[in-house]
């Protein structure tokens, strides 16, 4: 056993690297979640539409998306895009990644909710004179959100954590600065050991944040303590 | 100047080889470290719950490139010159048994409660009704799940690339570095990973339906 001794040092001066990083984290997968989301839920409602031609679209883009790895989608997004000639930032496409990868998913998990909805709903629906929006959203689209809010939570999660592999197109997000200190320092195993905590508390900050938001949209799930 | 070929796409599927040589070595290692942790999770020990939900907890809130580099560094702090396939190995075992655990956790706990009476009643020690009641039956619930997860298995060992191990996803970087067509190289490497993962979710869904019509 070689012995070797942990130098934690160079936090000193590094902190605010690793600040700045773990802030770039959080814009990215802030942003990618909410615009993930819509964009999922528009494909959840176009999948489970009447048009045959959409809904079979959406199902290629989303067993495209989920049977891909995402450093591939990144690549392509990234290094392939400009040869088709759209240039973008690092940034940028790393956001367009995360939310082409993120829709993609939560598709599949709202489309769940949505084929969960009793039948017996819609009708009561009906008889209760609403229309056909009203009926959409107040008895289809909300309850079958709240239905698989927790399932939604988790995939943002696992899509703040995935976001790390931007690290990879220069995006200076948490990892890519990690990948910076390291290369200074040579010290590998400390830097990472501290990353390693950071994207702990910050996934502990995204389920907690996620859970507000969840108490806040849904008044009934409030209520019912569930 | 080199353009993408016939050449090119051979190389990348000979790679591919090794992505499929690295998921079933996750798989293996990472399948049997969390059978061990769901038997931990549903412990009669308490320290024992508390332990395996810990670890479950810190793989599955932690990044896998970040544990990748944390098996690439820290075996090398031991002084050993390690290959990139034992990091990447044993980040991915690390990784699947975290989320294996929790899935196979779920499924031991599917099996209704009157099994674990009626198996006890009839004399079973704890091991004994693992063995020939529990986990039988739970292993029947889980195949749906597991079959899916082996595509994330599949689609996260392209994060070993970055460390240098030569799978595919590494290929198509190295392809790329001599055609510089971006594009093409990696929607060609996409297509092969998804030739790779696509059936096994079709016979996750099948499986899936399977059970539910059985039940």
């Amino acid at each position: 056993m070689i012995s070797y001794s942990f130098d934690f040092s160079f936090l000193l001066t590094a902190w605010p690297a690793f600040l700045r990083g773990a802030w770039l984290t959080i814009v990215l997968a802030g942003t990618s979640i909410a615009l993930g989301f819509v964009l999922g839920l528009v494909c959840a409602i176009l999948r489970s539409g009447k048009s045959k031609l959409l809904s079979g679209l959406v199902g290629i883009y989303v067993e495209v998306i989920r049977n891909t790895p995402f450093l591939v989608q990144v690549f392509i997004v990234y290094f392939g895009l400009p040869s088709l000639g759209l240039r973008l930032s690092a940034e940028t496409s790393a956001v367009i990644a995360l939310v082409i990868n993120t829709g993609a998913y939560s598709s599949e998990i709202i489309r769940a909710g949505i084929d969960s909805i009793a039948k017996g709903q819609l009708e009561a629906a009906e008889c209760l004179g609403l229309n056909k929006l009203q009926v959409y959203w107040h008895i289809i689209l909300i309850p079958a959100v709240e239905r698989v809010y927790p399932a939604l939570s988790s995939q943002f999660v696992l899509l703040m954590l995935s976001s790390s592999i931007t690290s990879q197109i220069s995006a200076q997000e948490l990892t890519a600065e990690a990948n910076m200190i390291q290369s200074e320092t040579f010290r590998s195993f400390e830097v990472y050991l501290i990353v390693a905590a950071v994207y702990l508390a910050l996934s502990v900050l995204f389920r907690v944040v996620l859970w507000g938001i969840g108490q806040f949209a849904f008044v009934r799930r409030r209520k019912l303590r569930t | 100047m080199i353009t993408f070929s016939s050449t090119h796409l051979i190389y990348l599927i000979e790679a591919a080889r090794w992505t499929v040589l690295l998921s079933v070595l996750a798989f293996i290692g990472g399948g049997a470290f969390g059978l061990v942790l769901a038997l931990g999770r549903v412990s009669q020990h308490k320290w024992l719950r508390w332990l395996s939900a810990a670890y479950i907890q810190i793989i599955q809130g932690t990044p896998l490139l970040v544990v990748l580099f944390l098996a690439y560094f820290g075996l090398s702090i031991l002084g050993l010159d390690i290959p990139p396939i034992i990091a990447a190995g044993l980040s991915l075992t690390l990784y699947t048994s975290a989320f294996l655990g929790e899935i196979w956790r779920g499924c031991i706990l599917s099996v209704p409660k009157t099994q674990w009476e009626a198996s006890n009643c009839i004399g079973l020690s704890r091991m004994q009704q693992y063995r020939h009641v529990i986990l039988p039956q739970a292993a029947r619930i889980a195949i749906p799940p597991t079959v899916g997860f082996m595509v994330q298995i599949i689609k996260n060992t392209s994060i070993t690339s970055i460390i240098g191990f030569v799978e595919l996803a590494r290929a198509g970087q190295i392809v790329n570095n001599s055609t510089f067509e971006p594009f093409i190289t990696f929607v060609f490497v996409a297509i092969i990973y998804f030739a790779m993962c696509y059936p096994l979710s079709l016979a996750s869904r099948h499986f899936e339906r399977k059970l539910n019509v059985g039940n």
